[in-house]
C-alpha cells in the first residue's frame, strides 16, 4: 500500500516536470476551479450592480446592518467583525501551509483546526445576521428596507459565499484528518494542503469584494 | 523536485497585516462619508490591493511559473469587460423608467 502511494507520488512530480505550468495537475486544477468559480461571483455582482444601478434607489446597507450596542447603533460593526475573523482565518491557513512545507504535522494539524474554527464563527456571524434579517421580514420578494431585489441579492450573494466557507471547512478536515493519520506522510508529500490553502484564500477573495460592494457601497 | 512553492513566512506576515490595516481603512471610509465620486474610487482601490496582495502571496501565484499566472489571470479581464459593459447599460433602463412614468 504504502509503496504504491509512494510510487503514484512520483508520477505526480514527473508530471509537474513536464507540464506547461511546471504545477503539478492538481494545484491546476484548483486554479481552473478557481478562475471559474471567480467568473461566477463576478456575474452575480455585475448583475447586482447592474440591478442597483437601473433601480436608483436602494436600501442603506450601514443602517440595515448596524447593531445597537448601549443603546447607540454602530453601522456594519458585525460585517466589521466578519471581515476580521475572515481575514485572521486567511492568515492562520497561510501559517498552516507554512508548516506543512517543512512537514511538521502537530502545527499544520493546529493551525488548519484554527482555521476551521474561524470559518465556522463566519459562519456562525451569517446565521445571526440571516436570523435577524429574517425575523424582521426579510424574504427574496420583499424587504422593508428598500427595493425587493434587495433581498433578493442579499440571500444571493452572502448565501453563496456562505456556502463556500462552509464546504472549505468542510474540505480542511478531510486535510486535516489526512495530515493527522499519516496519509501524506505515506504519500510523500504535504502538497494538498497548498492546494486547500488556494481554495480557503479564494474564499477570503471572494469576501473582500461582497464586503466592498454588497455592504459598503 | 520542490515539494510546492516555498513563500518565506515574513511575507505571510507582512501581507496579513497590511491585509488587517487595509481592511479597516475601507470600513473606515464607509464611515466618514466620503463624498460620492471619491468613495467608490478609494473603496475599489482598496479592493483591488487587498486581492493583489491574496493572490500574489497567500495563493503563491507571484511566486509561479509565468504560464500559469497568464492562464489565471487572461480570463479575469472578461470580469472588467462585464463591468464596463453592463453598468452603463443600468443607468440606460434607469432613464427609460423615467421617461415611462414621469
Amino acid at each position: 500500500m504504502a509503496t504504491a502511494e509512494l510510487s503514484l507520488h512520483q508520477e505526480f512530480q514527473e508530471y509537474t516536470l513536464r507540464s506547461p505550468f511546471r504545477a503539478s495537475w492538481q494545484k491546476v486544477m484548483m486554479w481552473v476551479f478557481i478562475v471559474v468559480d471567480a467568473l461566477t461571483f463576478g456575474s452575480l455582482l455585475v448583475s447586482y450592480g447592474f440591478t442597483r444601478v437601473s433601480l436608483g434607489e436602494w436600501a442603506n446597507p450601514a443602517e440595515v446592518f448596524a447593531l445597537h450596542i448601549g443603546g447607540k447603533e454602530i453601522p456594519l460593526l458585525l460585517i466589521a467583525i466578519m471581515t476580521f475573523i475572515l481575514v485572521s482565518s486567511s492568515g492562520t491557513m497561510a501559517l498552516a501551509v507554512a508548516n506543512a512545507y517543512e512537514r511538521k504535522k502537530k502545527e499544520t494539524v493546529l493551525f488548519l483546526t484554527l482555521t476551521m474554527l474561524l470559518g465556522l464563527t463566519f459562519v456562525g456571524c451569517q446565521v445571526y445576521e440571516w436570523t435577524h434579517l429574517i425575523t424582521h421580514g426579510t424574504r427574496p420578494w420583499w424587504n422593508p428596507y428598500g427595493p425587493p431585489q434587495f433581498g433578493a441579492y442579499f440571500f444571493t450573494l452572502t448565501g453563496f459565499h456562505g456556502l463556500h466557507v462552509l464546504s472549505g471547512v468542510i474540505y480542511l478536515a478531510i486535510v486535516a484528518r489526512m495530515v493527522a493519520n499519516g496519509t501524506l506522510d505515506r504519500r510523500g508529500s504535504y502538497q494538498l494542503v497548498e492546494i486547500a490553502g488556494l481554495y480557503w484564500h479564494f474564499v477570503d477573495l471572494i469576501w473582500v469584494f461582497i464586503f466592498t460592494m454588497f455592504y459598503l457601497f | 523536485m520542490a515539494e510546492g512553492t516555498h513563500v518565506p513566512i515574513r511575507k505571510y506576515l507582512t501581507v496579513w497585516f497590511w491585509l488587517f490595516i487595509l481592511s479597516a481603512l475601507a470600513y473606515f471610509i464607509d464611515v466618514v462619508h466620503v463624498p460620492s465620486p471619491w468613495k467608490a474610487i478609494l473603496l475599489v482601490m482598496v479592493a483591488l490591493m487587498k486581492a493583489g496582495m491574496i493572490m500574489a502571496v497567500f495563493m503563491h501565484l507571484g511566486y509561479e511559473r509565468l504560464s500559469l499566472i497568464y492562464a489565471v489571470v487572461a480570463p479575469l479581464i472578461f470580469l472588467v469587460v462585464m463591468t464596463i459593459a453592463f453598468l452603463p447599460e443600468g443607468t440606460a433602463v434607469l432613464g427609460s423608467h423615467a421617461i415611462a412614468a414621469p
